[in-house]
């Protein structure tokens, strides 16, 4: 696990058996922002682990800059990406993982999960955040 | 106060012009204007205009001549032309000056845009994890209406087909083959539902237009046109818009709702007064979607319109009659000029093989871009 770390700080909490998005609640109305605010009104909050689908599309091609991921452009896989509704909080945009896109429906349980991402040039693994269906 | 009248336009044509920048196709679109208007660049007192990736527009001035005018170069994204156009407006109802010019020009590489996160006042990781896309933003976008409201992937292609079809009889437009609904269904698919022939690309091209008191304009053509509305909105709470890591869970309206409303209000028109429109269409999502979001119909209503044709050019309510954007390309600069300079075309009667039936009187432009701002106008003859 040394050779791994969050991708930014004050992302998510990690390493966790649990862990949950950090964002942020304005104290004085009551709105959620993610990722996490600094202000004087604003408190951090760990976020829901578990929200529903809201809405997704595909990623067909390969992203230009700024994107680090490792593939290259003959072995680049389409990856999903979503809006989680997390209740009564916020709707937090993510890659969806564990699935296939034919399967994705508006509405389905997602889950937070944290993986490696890209190994930067220190040879470390990257941790981001992704959702994934739910295991009943 | 006075009104503003439109005497003058001019276009260089959309699409790839190689050996010329973008900067040169603003001077030829401004040209083209001046003569249109039977006027020369001295005649012109001010003049606002600008461009995504291809200068300032104030550098124009160099070849059209060093007359000492205040040129003032206007950057705001997507709505650079409307807001040029806007300020224009605003500089000729204010009674400082009498003559001016708005223009927007541009010349974007090939490709989807790139996304800066920083400039965007967004975290490094959004962008390096391959979430910063604007054609994500889209696919999610029409997906969740879609779910919401019924509308099919057959309606997403028929935009698509209208796009190519009124492109064909337009020559300054960039795609102008027709493209079967079936080929365009079955093309490939770049963010789901979208496919590649439903998306606008980023291209170049040019509009210029010459703006005057309403009195002055007999001066100069028999036929004035009149800017009757002109609004500007950026995102209200709630909104859904490109490049957000989060979004609020109670929905709210788009910045198109209130820069329509208040063109509108500010015409003292209604919906049902509009002829004809031309509705951002970054894709073919877009383009229902802002139907609605604009007033002409509501949610979920555009599945039979697009299915009677009732949007083609020979429909009850033609929509981007020269192409839009999926035919013209996306030169930022310049399309939200297009769109007001397809209105005038129309509304002379000059529009040829595209020519709306009818003797259309009153024509709406409508443009929408990153980060949730819109502008709308009114055009009357």
């Amino acid at each position: 696990m040394s050779n791994q770390k969050p991708i930014a700080e004050n992302l998510f909490t990690w390493p966790s058996d649990q862990p949950k998005l950090l964002g942020s609640r304005d104290t004085e109305t009551g709105r959620y922002f993610f990722p996490a605010k600094k202000s004087n009104t604003h408190e951090q909050v760990e976020l829901s682990r578990k929200g529903k689908l809201w809405t997704w599309t595909v990623q067909r091609f390969m992203p230009k800059t700024p994107y680090i991921g490792a593939e290259n452009p003959e072995d680049f896989k389409p990856y999903a990406v979503g809006y989680i509704e997390l209740p009564g909080e916020i709707m937090v945009e993510s890659r969806l993982e564990g699935v296939d896109p034919e399967d994705l429906k508006i509405g389905m349980e997602m889950e937070l999960s944290i993986d490696p991402f890209v190994k930067n040039e220190d040879g470390e693994e990257l941790m981001m955040f992704s959702f994934r269906p739910c295991k009943n | 106060m006075s009104d503003v009248a439109i005497i003058g336009i001019g276009i260089h044509p959309f699409g790839r012009t190689e050996g010329m920048t973008g900067l040169q196709q603003g001077v030829h679109a401004a040209r083209e204007a001046l003569s249109d208007a039977e006027m020369e660049w001295s005649d012109i007192q001010f003049a606002f205009g600008g461009s995504a990736a291809a200068g300032s527009a104030d550098a124009m001035v160099n070849d059209l001549g060093l007359t000492g005018i205040p040129f003032m170069n206007v950057s705001n994204g997507c709505a650079t032309g409307g807001s040029s156009l806007l300020s224009a407006y605003t500089t000729i109802k204010s009674g400082q000056f009498d003559i001016g010019m708005a223009v927007g020009f541009d010349k974007h590489p090939r490709g989807a845009f790139n996304a800066d996160p920083e400039a965007s006042g967004l975290p490094r990781w959004y962008g390096e994890t391959g979430l910063m896309l604007t054609t994500q933003f889209f696919g999610m976008k029409i997906q969740r209406y879609m779910n919401d409201y019924g509308i099919t992937s057959d309606s997403l292609a028929l935009v698509a087909e209208k796009a190519f079809n009124n492109a064909s009889l337009n020559p300054n437009a960039w795609r102008r083959e027709p493209v079967s609904k079936d080929t365009i269904l079955n093309s490939m698919m770049v963010s789901d539902p979208l496919t590649k022939y439903m998306f606008c690309s980023p291209a170049e091209g040019a509009v210029a237009l010459i703006l005057c008191k309403a009195e002055l304009a007999h001066k100069y053509t028999s036929k004035p046109l009149f800017l009757k509305g002109a609004a500007f909105r950026s995102r209200p709470l709630g909104s859904f818009e490109v490049f957000s890591p989060s979004l609020e869970v109670e929905r709210g309206p788009s910045p198109t709702v209130g820069a329509s409303d208040a063109t509108f209000e500010m015409a003292s028109m209604t919906r049902e007064d509009i002829d004809l429109a031309q509705l951002q269409d970054t894709e073919s999502g877009a383009e229902i979607m802002h139907m609605s979001e604009n007033g002409f119909c509501k949610d979920g209503e555009q599945e039979k319109l697009l299915q009677d044709g009732d949007t083609k050019l020979d429909g009850k309510f033609p929509v981007n009659t020269d192409g839009g954007c999926i035919a013209n390309g996306e030169p930022v600069g310049a399309s939200g000029l297009r769109q007001v300079y397809e209105n005038c075309v129309q509304l002379r009667g000059a529009a040829g093989k595209r020519q709306v039936q009818g003797n259309p009187k009153t024509a709406y432009t409508h443009v929408y871009g990153a980060p949730g701002i819109s502008a709308c106008t009114i055009i009357t003859t």
